[in-house]
């Protein structure tokens, strides 16, 4: 009873085996889930020995907001809107693994120029995520000057984002079968101006970090995590790639034609904070490879950016109007005044939805955290079964304990920000 | 002392308190306009011209806030570490010349509370004491992050402090001088900057960590631990550890540039309000140093408490005492031995290094070669 009582209370490993008391000799701290650097919500329970890390044990759960759940009532349309929103910091990633997994249930797959542009947001989206690392990790180390250049670059970026698809965040702007509209007119000349200014801009991060010596003392050999045990944890993305593993599943099993665009997979072999500093510096650049690739592609690639099979494809038609992107006009008054049939199929897609034989099948996508798995099931209805995220940031997150354990107070810091969680994903 | 030499003191007293306030308010605004520029942001705007007044704005509100006394609290001493934050701070200004003095009814008012023969070392004094209030602030508090910032801060503090002690004995040692208006008077030829160019740079590393600014703001690194040893606090007594900081940033700067920069020396018309010159070059090189303080914390990240306690142990505390032995050299030699023979032993120094550094690539040579 009192072992129940002890595991209840999540401090059974801070008891004296013995006598069941707290252990009096060392100091017992909540980091988080309200701390300025715990990444949002997470919490860290550390028992200190002056300001020595004797054991560590995350707590995760205070961001649970029942998205893989919810997915299971709503259309399998609607799923894109609730996965969007788990991992807040890559959401073009969500949708592409949640829609890639529905479409091979489908058997179907997107149109050639919506494979390039999905390709495109979602480096795009690698980088952006990047940069909020390095400004919130820079910031976590003391450099805040880093933080407000890494957002200041993001917020470009999701200029850009907003401009193709009307939302800063949680876009569902990847559908089932395609994405939901076409570039806008000037995207390609945003993008542009975008590919012009950013490659200068992560050069100076290098400038301010790279040979900064307070910024190699807080990294370099900091939260080490060898390959053997990144392999035995399940740790995926950056992490496992500063280990050494060249481990990258754009490479292993492309997806959207990965294949066929030209880029390296960076590896460092010291497995600690500062070389997953490197790995990810590097893949902003070779993002900027791939964005290049892929909107010269799109020059001369016309086409639908949506399936043709009326049922799958999404019915409505959106367009940008003088309040921003919206339903299309005329669309509207063809459903509306025009077509009785439009209407009714407008209806039947919009409130039913696709119907996807049964099945199950798990995709994974390389988000800027690692492996982003979906899992989906489907009993042949209009609804999910079961949809699974198997989120980077909730399996990297388990390496904690084996990364600060006997370092210093300031490392868990450091390790945390090179682990870069977002607890969106981890609680989903 | 007449009734008037009081009333001039209490004066004198009153106008350095109140002009201590305003430029801490200034200092606080400064620093929040040059981040900014940094940062490419505007900082604050809405208070006063350029929002000149933010520093006024804060401080009303936190003084109308309610202050928060946490059940875990130790009371009496709780109450009492923002005071003893805030007066030494105060008080260690006291000995800083700010000018040269002004004739005021007929007297001569000097620009400085009161001119100590000891001045450097009732400036050491009253910053040792900022140690007390954050010690006891972290153990009053009764919580785990004001202790952990508490004891990071009290071990930096002490630690630093020798080093900075050091380049002032070095600075002593060169000019001869305990008091603060003897050593500008030593500064009248050249200032110490330049002969004493390493003590100056230790002198500002060691007031960095003495006054807990970034990169050394362990006790209250944000990310770390909150908000270090004022976790616990709120309301006016927040805003007494707000001000005795950047006090004693004021007066770290005040002294770095009595010591080393000249102090109020500087070129200025003749005739002309003859106590104006004086007093602007004291606060444009105050500023001058502030500026260097904030650039530091716009460009670096925050240094880990063991290497920090590694570097203040290690590289600065032997550097200094290096720095005191070669300045006591330079000082005492000459006097002993003669300006000759000191040229002499330096001469001889000189070419024993030079012949190591020829003899030493040859030894090394032959060991790979062997190896």
């Amino acid at each position: 009873m009192a072992d129940l009582d002890a595991a209840r209370d999540g401090m059974a490993g801070l008891r004296d085996a013995r006598t069941g008391e707290l252990r009096q000799e060392t100091m017992v701290i909540n980091m988080g889930p309200q701390h300025p650097s715990t990444h949002g919500v997470l919490r860290l329970l550390l028992e200190l020995d002056g300001e020595t890390i004797i054991s560590c044990r995350p707590v995760i759960g205070y961001l649970h907001t029942g998205i893989e759940k919810n997915t299971e009532y709503r259309t399998w349309m609607q799923g894109v809107t609730y996965v969007t929103r788990a991992d807040y910091l890559s959401p073009f990633f969500n949708e592409l693994g949640y829609c890639l997994a529905v479409e091979r249930l489908l058997g179907i797959e997107a149109p050639e120029r919506a494979q390039v542009i999905r390709v495109l947001v979602n480096e795009l989206n690698r980088i952006s995520s990047h940069l909020v690392w390095l400004a919130t990790g820079g910031m976590e180390l003391g450099a805040v000057s880093v933080m407000l250049y890494g957002f200041r670059e993001r917020e470009l970026i999701l200029d850009v984002f907003e401009a193709i698809t009307g939302l800063r965040m949680n876009h569902a702007y990847i559908r089932i079968g395609g994405v939901i509209m076409d570039l806008p007119e000037d995207g390609a000349e945003q993008l542009r101006e975008l590919l012009r200014v950013l490659p200068g801009r992560i050069d100076e991060y290098e400038d301010l970090l790279s040979a900064n010596p307070i910024w190699l003392e807080r990294n370099v050999g900091v939260a080490p995590l060898p390959a053997e045990r990144c392999l035995e944890l399940g740790v995926t993305g950056p992490i496992l790639r500063a280990a050494g593993v060249a481990a990258d599943l754009r490479k292993d099993e492309p997806y959207c034609g990965y294949e066929t665009y030209e880029f390296d997979v960076p590896v460092r072999t010291e497995a600690d904070a500062y070389a997953r500093y490197l790995v990810r510096i590097e893949e902003m650049r070779q993002s900027l490879r791939i964005v290049e690739q892929a909107l010269e592609r799109l020059e001369d690639l016309p086409g639908p950016v949506m399936v043709a099979d009326p049922k799958v494809a999404w019915p409505p038609r959106l367009s940008v109007g003088p309040d921003g992107i919206g339903n299309d006009p005329a669309y509207l008054r063809h459903i509306m005044e025009e077509s009785m049939e439009a209407l009714i199929h407008h209806f039947k897609m919009v409130t039913q939805g696709v119907e996807v034989p049964p099945g199950e099948v798990y995709q994974a996508v390389e988000s800027p955290r690692g492996e982003l798995g979906f899992y989906v099931v489907s009993d042949g209805g209009h609804r999910p079964y079961r949809v699974k995220i198997r989120d980077p940031s909730f399996v990297n997150l388990q390496a904690t304990p084996d990364m600060i354990q006997g370092q210093l107070v300031a490392d868990a810091i450091a390790a945390i920000a090179s682990l870069d969680p977002v607890m969106g994903g981890v609680d989903r | 002392m007449d009734a008037l030499d009081w009333a001039l003191l209490v004066a004198r007293v009153v106008a350095v308190f109140a002009a201590l306030l305003v430029a801490v308010m200034l200092t606080i605004w400064f620093e929040r306009k040059v981040i900014a520029d940094f940062q490419t942001r505007t900082g604050p705007l809405r208070a006063g011209p350029r929002g000149i007044l933010i520093t006024l704005a804060d401080g009303i509100k936190l003084f109308f806030k309610e202050g928060i006394l946490p059940a875990m609290v130790d009371r009496p001493v709780y109450l009492i570490a923002p005071v003893i934050a805030m007066l030494p701070a105060f008080l260690a200004f006291a000995v800083v010349p700010f000018g040269t003095s002004v004739t005021l009814f007929g007297r001569e008012v000097p620009f400085q509370v009161a001119d100590l023969n000891v001045g450097i070392l009732w400036i050491l004094a009253m910053t040792s004491m900022g140690v007390y209030a954050v010690v006891l602030a972290g153990w009053a508090s009764g919580s785990n992050y004001p202790l952990l910032g508490a004891v990071r801060s009290s071990a930096q503090m002490i630690s630093y402090e020798v080093g900075m002690g050091l380049a002032i004995v070095a600075v002593l040692t060169y000019s001869g001088e305990l008091s603060m208006t003897g050593v500008i008077e030593a500064q009248s030829r050249v200032w110490n900057v330049i002969p004493q160019f390493p003590a100056f740079v230790v002198f500002l590393i060691g007031g960095l960590a003495e006054t807990n600014r970034p990169p050394f703001d362990l006790a209250e690194a944000e990310s770390e631990l909150v908000a270090g040893f004022h976790t616990e606090y709120s309301g006016i007594r927040f805003a007494m550890f707000f001000l005795g900081e950047y006090l004693n940033t004021v007066t770290v700067a005040a002294v770095a540039t009595t010591l080393f920069l000249g102090g109020w020396r500087g070129p200025w018309f003749d005739g002309f309000a003859p106590w104006l010159g004086p007093l602007l070059w004291f606060v444009v090189k105050v500023v001058a140093v502030l500026y260097v303080f904030v650039l530091i914390r716009a460009t670096l990240p925050r240094m880990r408490y063991d290497r920090l306690m590694n570097f203040g142990w290690k590289v600065l505390i032997p550097f200094g005492l290096v720095w005191v032995l070669l300045t006591g050299a330079v000082v005492v030699l000459p006097q002993e031995i003669g300006r000759r023979g000191v040229l002499l032993a330096g001469a001889a120094v000189l070419g024993l290094v030079l012949l190591a550094s020829f003899v030493a690539p040859l030894v090394q040579r032959r060991r790979e070669v062997a190896s």
